[in-house]
């Protein structure tokens, strides 16, 4: 009988729990795994600001936001568990922060009608919404990393970067091929070289072949998609090889505080490509500071605030918070379903005026959603690490991608995605 | 007193030799398989099917392969990760290359071609033991990994190297892609068990299956006796092989749908597996469904409990959940070392003279 | 072509440097399985953990702050001190063989006589134990290892080679540490083994454990004594490859590179990881730089494994491993 009762307590423990009438916001946090270093400040930033929006306005149009944490520790199963047992709680929409899971929930999330947010990662092709109608990868996307920094790099030498060696230092796997195929149409365009290094995960703590290659071969720009430890042990044998690091440009997923601290000073004048502002310079920071640290309300230590992933966690929320008032708005309910937060999403338009008065002055760029385009307007900011101050700069004006070939390719990959899944495109 | 042999006659010698000797162990296996096979399907849902039957049904599959290898032949391997993903790939090209093809034809022949690729890299443990065989095998799955994620044919030549499964029906009703019901889902998986739990039970106890055995207990004795170790060992890992290679093919189609070679098929699966089949019991068919739903349920109901229940932080939760599982492995261990199929012969043996144990 | 071949000597002594490097790490799994015959799985946790230990200790981090902070409602993090880098190394390697202590008594105690393959099981539960349990004690955030080891490439070696060759030589100082730190730690070792009481003792319980203990020798308190080298030889493989990366959760990936020198060395000699680490270095850096043009990068992972299989075909039991001698 005691072990009946046990038994049953354990099926129930099993099943998933149930549901609540708030704006539910699951977050696929990774606090633990190889990449917690990363998923950490993420996670803080985004449940901080929905926090903040709580505390000081009872939260988005009088709902109050409910921000479920699901752990997957990176990995694509325990992704797939987490949808599976958030979806059934009302959940609006989904940031999986990783490419792996954002690939196994675009079919699932567009079977079944909710949103996937992949804010700068994800399936490139998703930015064509003809084809992707579920699927949001806005403000931009690898391809227009990729193209904003080669633009970046024509800046620097007047525009001409003929006969130029490039090399790509990347992750062995569907997210550091991202860039390939743009990087070879780019160079066929400017007439570089470009080179390919793969790193497979289970070996990028010793890079020093590759490393070796390339200081045998000397190219005049590397440029690196990297993720997790991969990130901190290239710019350190970049250092070691005495690179010039102001040549070396990483994706904005290789540019936080965790991948060049480990190299101490020897990382200085290291760039990477930022989506939004670093730094605590933002007026939000003393909303934080006052309705969400103060009270013992941080998700974390609060100690990341500042920090170049615990912004992009904070901007991604001001973006889903911003998407689910337009979504308010178009629909006039308070209590919107996943197929309005859509509507809201897709005609989300970020303007300077809007992110000043939620307190990011100037820290993203503006762009407008559609129909056809879910990857907004493609632009970046590079910025550079300063070693001595422990901080990044941004050191350009916003850069705008070359849509006119990224729209191309962009148009070509989700063609042949819906050629190979019989997806038939949506009138825009 | 429910589970007794008094009153069974057994006249023949097929009789004897049954699976399920005591007919209340026959009635409770059918009974079972009732269930299963008409009961749940009614009453599934997604999260169900996706988060806890269909890992559990798979990862049994890989389980039951490793058993065959490792339980009843003893050749210790660490390649599982890549021959599933052997088993993923193939069925991925066999579906796109062959549309109008079943599916679950698909699903048999990456079974086939897991087994051949099986064969290769069995080759060496003629010569390697013990755990110096384990370490030769991760060779296989770091190589195969690698493979698949350096020639752009066996993903179709697609911008990102993932493999996304297209959608296929069985008798008109879809098994494969997004719009699967979750109950369709279940179903295929199960069939699959079923007819490959069966294949292997009936394998181990025919003179294969002693050959097998033969060499797990001394390779050397076993060759004196006439058992040709050539034959024994490769036949264990074409087997094995098609057993992983098909539970691969179900991972990747029926299971995730999309995947990518180095983060599916990674060698923390292969280490997986071979935990389930340690921790489920070697050499044990039951243990190998046991050791799949103890690795794979475990952190799902510690996660629930923990998270959903207990409202704990959720990286205190995850840490929680190692710290317990980690645990639970030593104590099982100290308390039983052959596994959870020992446990439950044991318990068996207790229900036998139950409720009057003298 | 003269560049070809300078391109690969230098290729191959760095292949060499990060060889001993690897050894540094299969050395841990060498000491346990010759002493109790444990394939000790957890031992790249363990690493991860003494380097977790070390840089906490150091920093003065509060253990389990995160779980005090979620059970108290307190907001302690720091102990607000920053010890010298030896007593944070000394505290680490305490901590390192309080943990061989509390092996030895939840787990191997109960453990003795039982077949290899569920000490190793064993050793899976201890690692799934360790990686929570690390985590939940440091956090999951990374920790830039602060100790004052030489980084970057040695200028002495590249003038040195530029005058003679007219091609710099690229040389980590930090590899050129770490060979110096594993020739220092192997020849202790050996010496220990060779000529102290104890390592008499260890040598004993190697050769026979029955026998060992039939002349009065504790195997409980060898247990104990070996599973702590092991952790301190741990310390020191975390402290040579966290400097690279900064000591983070996948440090303990690392174990996965000492596999093959593990199985090339044999799984019972010393010497053996050491050379079986200067094989796998030299060949897997080799055959990147001369097939990576042919049949692209990222070759390093598999072919490691490869090589040891092959040599593995020739000595089945690894080039140094005790012979296997089977009676029917």
């Amino acid at each position: 009988m005691k072990l009946n009762v046990t038994v049953a307590a354990l099926i129930c423990s099993l099943a998933a729990p149930v549901a609540h009438a708030d704006l539910v916001i699951p977050w696929l946090s990774y606090r633990t795994g190889p990449f917690s270093p990363s998923g950490i400040p993420a996670g803080d930033g985004f449940h901080d600001y929905f926090s903040l929006l709580n505390e000081r306005d009872g939260g988005i149009g009088g709902v109050p936001i409910n921000v479920i944490d699901c752990e997957t520790a990176y990995n694509t199963q325990k992704g797939v568990e987490c949808y599976e047992s958030t979806k059934g709680q009302g959940s609006l929409l989904y940031q999986p922060l990783s490419t792996g899971i954002t690939y196994q929930l675009i079919p699932k999330g567009t079977a079944e009608g909710i949103p996937i947010f992949s804010m700068g990662y994800g399936r490139t092709a998703a930015a064509d919404g003809r084809y992707f109608p579920w699927v949001f990868n806005f403000p931009a996307h690898y391809w227009d990393g990729a193209s904003i920094a080669i633009k970046h790099i024509l800046d620097l030498n007047g525009g001409d970067i003929a006969g130029k060696k490039i090399t790509l230092v990347h992750l062995n796997a569907a997210y550091g091929r991202e860039p390939i195929p743009t990087l070879q149409a780019l160079a066929e365009v400017h007439g570089f070289e470009v080179d390919f290094v793969p790193i497979d995960f289970a070996s990028s703590q010793e890079q020093k072949s590759q490393w070796l290659d390339i200081r045998r071969k000397k190219p005049d720009y590397i440029l690196m998609w990297g993720w997790g430890i991969m990130n901190a042990v290239a710019i350190q044998e970049a250092a070691n090889i005495r690179y010039p690091m102001e040549n070396f440009i990483g994706i904005w997923w290789s540019g936080s505080e965790n991948d060049v601290l480990p190299a101490g000073e020897r990382a200085h004048g290291y760039k990477a490509l930022a989506l939004h502002r670093p730094g605590k310079g933002a007026p939000i920071f003393d909303d934080l500071q006052e309705y969400v640290f103060d009270k013992g309300l941080a998700a974390g230590t609060g100690e990341h605030a500042g920090t170049v992933l615990y912004n992009r966690g904070a901007y991604g929320a001001m973006l889903t918070a911003e998407a689910i008032k337009t979504a308010q708005e178009i629909h006039g309910v308070a209590e919107i379903t996943p197929a309005m937060m859509r509507d809201g999403l897709e005609n989300l338009v970020m303007t300077e005026e809007k992110m000043a008065a939620n307190g990011f002055p100037n820290f993203g760029p503006s762009f407008a959603v559609s129909c056809e385009n879910h990857g907004g307007g493609g632009e970046a900011w590079i910025q550079q690490w300063d070693a001595h101050a422990t901080e990044w700069k941004l050191i350009t004006d916003l850069i705008q991608s070359d849509k006119e070939l990224i729209n191309r390719l962009v148009r070509e990959d989700a063609e042949k995605y819906a050629a190979e899944n019989n997806i038939e495109p949506r009138d825009c | 007193m429910l589970y007794r042999e008094a009153g069974e006659f057994r006249t023949s010698y097929p009789d004897d030799s049954q699976t399920f000797p005591i007919a209340f162990d026959k009635f409770r296996y059918y009974a079972i398989l009732a269930v299963l096979f008409v009961g749940v399907p009614f009453i599934v849902n997604d999260y169900w099917a996706n988060a806890v039957l269909v890992p559990v049904l798979v990862w049994s599959i890989a389980a039951l392969g490793l058993n065959i290898l490792t339980g009843y032949c003893g050749q210790i391997s660490l390649g599982t990760g890549g021959f599933m993903a052997v088993g993923a790939y193939s069925c991925y090209k066999l579906m796109t290359a062959f549309p109008d093809l079943n599916v679950v034809f698909c699903i048999f022949l990456s079974g086939f071609v897991t087994a051949l690729v099986g064969i290769v890299f069995g080759v060496p443990s003629l010569r390697i033991k013990g755990f110096y065989l384990a370490v030769a095998t991760l060779a296989a799955q770091f190589f195969l990994v690698w493979l698949f994620n350096g020639v752009p044919w066996f993903y179709n030549y697609s911008a990102s190297g993932q493999i996304t499964v297209p959608e296929r029906t069985v008798f008109g009703i879809a098994v494969t892609g997004p719009y699967t019901e979750p109950w369709a889902k279940y179903l295929i998986c199960m069939f699959f068990v079923f007819v490959l739990a069966w294949l292997a039970r009936n394998l181990t106890r025919s003179s294969v299956g002693r050959s097998w055995m033969a060499i797990r207990d001394m390779d050397i004795a076993a060759e004196i006796i006439g058992v040709n170790p050539l034959k024994a060992k490769l036949q264990a890992f074409a087997v094995s092989s098609f057993f992983v290679g098909i539970s691969g093919a179900l991972f990747f189609s029926v299971y995730l749908g999309a995947v990518e070679a180095s983060e599916a098929f990674g060698i923390n699966q292969s280490f997986l597996v071979l935990f389930m089949v340690i921790i489920g019991g070697l050499g044990s068919i039951f243990g190998s469904f046991a050791g799949a739903a103890f690795i794979v349920l475990l952190p799902v109901l510690l996660k629930n409990l923990l998270v959903g229940r207990l409202s704990w932080p959720t990286d205190i939760a995850t840490n929680s959940e190692f710290i317990i599982v980690g645990a639970l492995i030593i104590f099982f261990l100290i308390v039983e070392p052959h596994g959870l199929a020992h446990l439950a012969r044991l318990f068996k043996e207790k229900l036998r003279l139950w409720p009057f144990p003298h | 072509m003269v560049e070809q071949l300078l391109y690969a000597i230098e290729v191959s002594l760095n292949g060499l440097m990060t060889g001993i490097l690897y050894s540094l790490v299969a050395l841990g799994f060498v000491l346990i399985f010759k002493a109790s015959g444990v394939f000790n799985y957890a031992q790249g946790i363990m690493v991860l953990f003494a380097a977790l230990t070390l840089v906490g200790l150091q920093a003065g981090q509060v253990p389990f702050a995160h779980l005090i902070n979620a059970v108290f409602g307190t907001r302690i993090y720091s102990f607000g001190w920053n010890l010298p880098a030896i007593a944070a190394i000394a505290l680490s390697a305490m901590v390192m063989v309080v943990l061989a202590m509390a092996v030895e008594k939840f787990i191997l105690k109960f453990l003795v006589h039982q077949e290899p393959v569920i000490l190793f099981m064993a050793t899976i539960g201890l690692a799934y134990f360790l990686e929570g349990f690390g985590e939940l004690m440091w956090g999951g955030e990374i920790k830039p290892l602060d100790l004052p080891l030489p980084v970057g490439i040695s200028d002495t070696i590249e003038s040195a080679t530029f005058e003679r060759f007219g091609y710099g030589f690229f040389i980590d100082k930090l590899d050129i540490a770490a060979a110096c730190v594993a020739a220092v730690l192997v020849l202790s070792l050996v010496l220990f083994f060779q000529y102290s009481k104890i390592g008499r003792a260890l040598r004993a319980v190697a050769d026979d454990h029955q026998a060992a203990l039939s002349v009065g020798i504790s195997l409980r308190y060898i247990w104990v004594v070996i599973w702590s080298i092991a952790g301190i030889v741990g310390l020191a493989a975390g402290i040579m490859w966290g400097a690279k990366s900064g000591v983070q959760f996948s440090l303990s990936l690392i174990a996965l590179k000492a596999l093959p020198v593990l199985m090339l060395g044999g799984f019972t000699s010393i010497p053996g990881a050491i050379l079986g680490g200067i094989i796998i270095g030299v060949g897997e850096k080799l055959f990147d730089f001369f097939m990576n043009p042919i049949i692209g990068g990222a070759t390093e992972n598999w072919f490691a494994y490869m090589l040891a299989l092959i040599f593995l075909v020739f000595r089945p039991q690894g080039l140094f491993g005790e012979r296997i001698i089977e009676r029917v």
